[in-house]
């Protein structure tokens, strides 16, 4: 942090001889700054401890998303939308494989979609554990913030179980994702939002009531609903100023029109309201889950009837290279944990029927020439996923609002344009007013709040 | 409300700014004269009837190599397209790029009132890459066209403060342009290609 006396001092001849001197101060905070989680450059203008401007200064983590998009294949652009929101990578990955899939004009099967909103609702709780939990470490409760990252630490393990991965996760695949939910999800599930409610109960306590907490929670970062809209804010941000939208209720997709959860909704838009409102979305989102295991069509049972066990991968091509196709034939492989998750097999129930779209499973790519031609066919250069010329835009409610993807198609491998609209970037603009008028202290709690994600603020 | 119904009210509204329009994949899109762009947008904020009170995202696209890309392998003739299933309304097919313009700049619009949502695109011309900003209706577009101004060099007449946002002032071109090379590296220090 570094301090700029700005010039602006009233002219010795107009000054009161028994006034004292006052000028404003420009005080520069970031890029890289302890008081904020990410790399962001604000400039305020101070008076006494008063903020009069603020400017805003984003774009040092951009990585130029939209362009490799355009540079890969279909499938290739999912590992980049990891790294958009990288506290909830399930999300991105939805959105954007949504809107391919909207593209090509395929849907997928209902247990997929399950699957899909259970692995993007847990990744919903994880992103609201670590904004409440960072707001509430820059507030000086140290002991929440490792709180909340020991339940974020139940969820990422359920993530692992799953994906194979704890961040960049690249579960989705366009139509379908790459492997199902592993068989007895529903008890570690059961354990970790147990653990996680104690946590958030615990949270509860150390912060709702707190002097400390509340004084400077209150009233400050105060935005109107309208104010909110007409900057385009969306999510937890705008519901906490009063707003009811939200694209899982009001655009739905998915099976989230079959799954029932309330929309909290705040009044006053301040910080408080929007810790409130992330609060109360957690437990919402834990109660989908647990609606969509107990709801969501059951898969195929997964092993071969002969053995009774599935066929590692690499045993399955060993077979038939030798030519013993009818050991191969009917089993299942399961490719080692790094690779598939949770080394869990693939099945039409999970993925679309489109051959055109979906890599095979993988004992059908070993063991006949319709599944290695199928695969060849999409994994080869110039044969992969090839949408029909044509636009589409597709929202999704990510942790922070709405996230939208707008994909264009000349009819090749690769897309024409890919974009983003992320939802933070909106409650960035708005930044400055939010900040104009309160005193410099309050920045802090706001900028919490606001909860910046670098990777998809700046792509 | 349907998304024919939004088309209609724009196109019955301003029969002479409509250029084309349609729902591709259910999206409701109405392609616009550049000059009329304030006023429809303006008659979407305010109409009761439409009330978008959202713009949602407002992003660019550079059509000069759509159709051009560079041939597939020889043997990848046989690639079919995808044939879209009975489940997704495709009786609206997709017109393709805007002609002879170069740019085409997009408004998703959205109503919390009737949510309904709406895409509004102008072509733009490389000659003169401008079209008036929405900064005055919403005050969200500022940082939007300014990410637009930054990546794609189409200008926003009327934006109080049009400079870059994602990349450096000293930045030299607009990357997302398709003629802007992908590997190109300008650093602030140190040897450039």
């Amino acid at each position: 942090m570094e301090t700029n006396p700005k010039v602006e001092t009233t002219p010795a001849s107009q000054r009161d001889p028994v006034d004292l001197e006052t000028r404003d101060m420009m005080l520069n905070i970031g890029p890289a700054h302890p008081a904020m989680h990410g790399i962001i450059r604000l400039v305020a203008k101070l008076d006494g401890e008063k903020i009069e401007e603020v400017d805003v200064e984003v774009g040092y983590l951009h990585r130029g998303f939209e362009k490799m998009s355009e540079m890969v294949d279909y499938n290739g652009v999912i590992p980049y939308t990891d790294r958009l929101n990288y506290v909830s990578p399930l999300i991105n990955n939805m959105g954007y494989c949504m809107a391919v899939e909207k593209l090509l004009g395929i849907s997928v099967p209902e247990r997929c979609q399950y699957v899909r909103v259970i692995m993007s609702e847990i990744s919903r709780v994880s992103d609201h554990l670590t904004c409440v939990g960072a707001t509430a470490m820059e507030l000086g409760a140290f002991t929440v913030f490792l709180y909340m990252i020991k339940a974020r630490e139940y969820l990422w393990d359920l993530v692992e179980k799953v994906t194979g991965a704890r961040l960049t996760v690249t579960y989705c695949r366009v139509g379908g994702v790459k492997a199902d939910l592993p068989e007895d999800f529903a008890e570690p599930c059961r354990k970790a939002f147990e653990e996680t409610r104690k946590v958030i109960d615990e949270a509860n306590g150390l912060l709702t009531r707190n002097r400390i907490f509340t004084d400077r929670m209150n009233g400050t970062g105060v935005i109107s609903e309208k104010d909110a809209i007409s900057y385009g804010i969306t999510g937890p941000f705008l519901r906490a100023s009063g707003g009811t939208f939200d694209v899982r209720k009001d655009c739905p997709y998915a099976v989230y029109e079959q799954l029932p959860f309330d929309v909290p909704v705040g009044t006053r838009g301040d910080n408080m309201d929007r810790y409130l409102v992330r609060m109360e979305e957690m437990e919402q989102s834990m109660r989908i889950v647990e609606t969509a295991l107990r709801d969501m069509p059951p898969g195929p049972v997964l092993v071969n009837p002969e053995t009774g066990r599935p066929i590692p991968a690499a045993e399955m091509v060993d077979l038939a290279k030798v030519g013993n196709i009818a050991a191969v034939s009917g089993g299942c492989a399961v490719t080692g944990p790094t690779l598939e998750g949770s080394g869990r097999a693939q099945h039409p129930s999970i993925a679309t029927d489109e051959k055109r779209v979906f890599l095979p499973p993988k004992e059908d790519a070993y063991g006949n020439i319709e599944g290695l031609m199928q695969q060849f066919k999409l994994v080869m250069h110039g044969h992969g996923v090839r949408p029909p010329k044509g636009e589409v835009y597709l929202p999704v409610e990510g942790a922070n609002g709405e996230l939208g993807f707008y994909v264009v198609s000349d009819g090749t491998g690769n897309a024409y344009r890919v974009r983003v609209r992320p939802p933070c970037f909106a409650i960035m603009s708005a930044l400055p007013k939010l900040l104009k008028g309160g005193m410099m202290a309050d920045m802090v709690p706001t900028f919490g709040s606001v909860n910046m994600i670098g990777g998809e603020l700046d792509r | 409300m349907t998304d024919s119904f939004l088309i209609k009210s724009v196109t019955d509204q301003f029969p002479d700014a409509a250029l084309a329009s349609h729902a591709y994949r259910g999206d409701a899109t109405v392609v616009l004269r550049r000059e009329s762009l304030l006023e429809v947008a303006r008659f979407l904020k305010e109409d009761p009837t439409t009330q978008m009170n959202f713009l949602m995202d407002l992003t660019a696209v550079d059509y000069s190599t759509f159709g051009k890309g560079p041939a597939l392998a020889f043997f990848s003739s046989s690639g079919v397209s995808v044939r879209p299933t009975p489940e997704m309304p495709d009786q609206d097919p997709w017109p393709g790029p805007p002609d002879d313009a170069r740019f085409a700049v997009l408004y998703h619009f959205y109503s919390t009132t009737h949510k309904h949502r709406l895409r509004l695109v102008v072509p733009v011309e490389e000659a003169t890459p401008e079209v008036d900003s929405l900064t005055a209706l919403w005050p969200g577009a500022n940082w939007l066209e300014r990410e637009a101004w930054d990546m794609f060099g189409v200008g926003f007449r009327g934006h109080p403060d049009l400079r870059r946002i994602l990349m450096y002032e000293e930045f030299d071109g607009h990357p997302l342009r398709k003629d802007y090379p992908v590997n190109k590296r300008q650093p602030l220090i140190g040897p450039k290609n």
